[in-house]
């Protein structure tokens, strides 16, 4: 343990260490949500993250965002483990009808404002499984979608992107409160 | 190649049954259409497999979950699907068709209490519902609803083409897209008695390798990580980052989604591949030992994972438990020997087995497998010799329809796919097993007598598939 740990103080961190094209649009992404996020969120972006019956492709690259290469934490969004605590439902899957009420709930649960990002080709409108008897048409059939990312499943970059994305959304909505009014109350 | 494939009458799938619930074979998968349900079997001692069908025009069968529990859950299954009704199976509550109320099994005595968790969960985890009972801190009963990713795939696989059933397939459980797309393509050949080309069989190996070595790194990190060693968990993420770096680079997609398709595979590697592939071996051999040794030899870990979430070899047999679950606890089998299949007939490689069922064990396995894995690469590498990738399917045949089964060792566990595909050429039917069929009601017997707190340590282990088995 005590070598691997001192191996690590001095390899540096791994997200330099590791090859190029990558690592330069996350860069790239790490000045602009960094940017956006401090000026319109304060400082971090909650992210709730539910599976309404994907196939699980999408959540294995949605755990890749927090692995030490992507490591979405520098950007200042977090997953948190309650819907209460979320800005931001990332929901993937073509939701199924299993899963219909509880999306709903969670939906419910997640204090205004707040944004539905649905991931993956299937969140959209079913994509493969549409037309299935046990699925709905997509994350929209259900609750409002602010934006979607394309994919199957979506690669972590391409979902950092999304965010961004968001981000842009989110201030081109003028009937929503920014959420920075929110934070900055004592 | 296919199964021995017989069409019974009730009395000799009783019979079927009475050798399940002796021990004498094993269940590999048990399912529907609407007048028709299919068994497929293991014989215990010569290691043949079999399949059997009892036409029954009524929509009735003797249950066979009745006698055998294994078959309950698909035997509910089937019922949702197809209105197949198990006669004399005891519990009469739906199982992947969700409504109205669902009366969990009771549990009395002093002073319990119930525990319910899902199908959101705290973590980024797939939806599933999970019923404690607990008296204090001690788990008394663990009770599962699943179904909450119930997609209806076979009905949407009903009538529609290969290719699209393919698509299909490699979207059961996507983190064994690899090993579902290969159990189809196998199923499809047997059907169909096409010979993919000898390039792609091996390019077939290289991908299923590559995915349990994905799956099988994320998994130890993830399991490390519910202990709350965290530096296990990065590590172990970084690993498996390459391995996936190195599939889009290789093969076009992290995950290799679409890329073994019926026939052969959808793309070849890249002119410096081999190299790629042998350079991420040589990586993770130089990384992986060091982390082995801190899984090792840190002691508030070993705390953890010792002793916890025990699953008896006696439970592992009579569920005939796949992969790492079953191996953990005991249960030598391995579909890539039994009944085995291209090209693991030429490949030396090791099926670690041990007996003591806790989480450590089932840890330990998996590291023993990213040993054996990143071996097999590196001895498939030298032999992929230059050729075609693909071979043509045989056009529609005249004879009517074409049956194929087979069976696949995803990371998980056995895979078991079958398919019939019609006159017209597309695929009447198919039905594809995960391996969490068998294994999730297990985890409700190992988490007996734990603490709550280590349930998602427990659960991590066993790792089972929600999407795989809502089907
Ligand atoms: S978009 Fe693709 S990877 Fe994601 S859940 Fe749907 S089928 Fe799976």
């Amino acid at each position: 343990m005590r070598r691997l740990l001192l191996k690590n103080l001095v390899q540096g961190p791994l997200t330099e260490a590791a090859p190029a094209p990558d690592d330069a649009a996350i860069a790239e992404l790490a000045s602009h949500v960094n940017q956006r996020a401090r000026r319109r969120l304060g400082r971090t972006l909650a992210i709730r993250e539910v599976d309404a019956g994907s196939c699980n492709g999408c959540e294995l690259e949605i755990h890749a965002l927090a692995n030490v290469l992507y490591d979405l934490e520098r950007f200042g969004l977090r997953f948190v483990a309650s819907p209460r605590h979320a800005d931001v439902l990332l929901v993937t899957g073509p939701v199924t009808r299993n899963m219909r009420e509880a999306l709903d709930r969670t939906y419910r649960a997640t204090p205004d404002p707040k944004w539905v990002v649905a991931v993956g080709d299937c969140a959209r409108n079913g994509g493969i499984f549409a037309g299935s008897d046990a699925c709905l048409a997509g994350v929209s059939a259900v609750v409002p979608v602010d934006l979607h990312i394309p994919g199957c499943p979506p690669s972590p970059i391409e979902m950092l992107q999304g965010l961004l994305a968001l981000l842009d959304s989110v201030s081109a909505d003028a009937t929503r409160a920014p959420i920075s009014t929110r934070r900055e109350k004592p | 190649m296919n199964w021995p494939h017989s069409s019974v009458g009730r009395e000799a799938w009783q019979a079927a049954a009475a050798r399940l619930h002796a021990g004498e074979q094993c269940l590999l998968g048990l399912w529907g259409e609407p007048g028709c349900v299919h068994m497929a079997v293991l014989q215990s001692a010569s290691r043949e497999c079999s399949m059997l069908s009892l036409p029954c025009a009524d929509n009735r069968y003797p249950s066979v979950g009745r006698v055998h529990p294994p078959a309950m859950r698909l035997e509910r299954a089937a019922r949702d699907l197809y209105g197949l009704e198990p006669e004399g199976l005891g519990d009469a509550r739906p199982w992947l068709r969700h409504g109205g109320a669902y009366p969990f099994l009771p549990a009395e005595g002093e002073s319990l209490h119930q525990i319910p968790v899902g199908p959101v969960h705290a973590g980024i985890i797939e939806p599933g519902h999970f019923r404690f009972t607990a008296s204090g801190e001690t788990v008394v009963r663990l009770e599962q609803r699943l179904g909450y990713a119930h997609k209806g795939v076979e009905s949407l696989m009903a009538g529609a083409s290969i290719e699209r059933v393919a698509a299909l397939a490699g979207r059961v459980s996507g983190d064994s897209t690899v090993a579902f797309a290969l159990a189809y393509a196998h199923a499809v050949e047997a059907a169909l008695a096409v010979q993919p080309p000898p390039r792609a069989v091996w390019l077939r190996a290289v991908m299923a390798e590559l995915e349990r070595l994905a799956n099988h790194l994320g998994d130890i990190g993830a399991v490390c990580n519910d202990a709350a060693l965290s530096v296990m968990h990065a590590q172990c993420g970084w690993l498996r980052e390459q391995v996936l770096r190195a599939a889009q680079a290789c093969f076009g997609h992290r995950l290799m989604m679409d890329r073994v398709i019926p026939g052969g595979v959808l793309s070849d590697l890249p002119a410096d591949g081999e190299q790629m592939l042998s350079a991420l071996v040589g990586f993770i051999r130089k990384q992986f030992p060091d982390l082995v040794e801190v899984y090792d030899n840190t002691a508030s870990l070993k705390d953890r994972t010792v002793g916890t979430g025990i699953l008896s070899s006696a439970l592992a047999q009579q569920f005939a438990a796949g992969g790492f679950v079953g191996r953990a606890s005991g249960r030598h089998f391995d579909a890539r020997r039994t009944p085995g299949y291209a090209p693991y007939d030429r490949l030396p490689f090791e099926i670690p087995v041990v007996q003591a069922g806790d989480v450590n064990a089932r840890v330990w396995i998996r590291i023993r497998e990213v040993e054996q894995s990143l071996a097999l690469i590196e001895s498939i590498l030298p032999q992929i010799a230059p050729g075609p990738i693909h071979a043509p399917l045989a056009a529609p045949s005249a004879a009517g329809a074409r049956e194929g089964i087979a069976l696949v060792e995803g990371f998980r566990g056995d895979i078991l796919a079958w398919v019939r595909i019609g006159a017209d050429g597309a695929v009447a039917r198919c039905h594809l097993r995960d391996p969490s069929w068998f294994q999730w009601p297990l985890l409700e017997a190992a988490i007996e007598g734990n603490i709550v707190a280590d349930f998602p340590l427990c659960n991590k282990s066993f790792n089972c598939s929600y999407s795989g088995h809502d089907l």
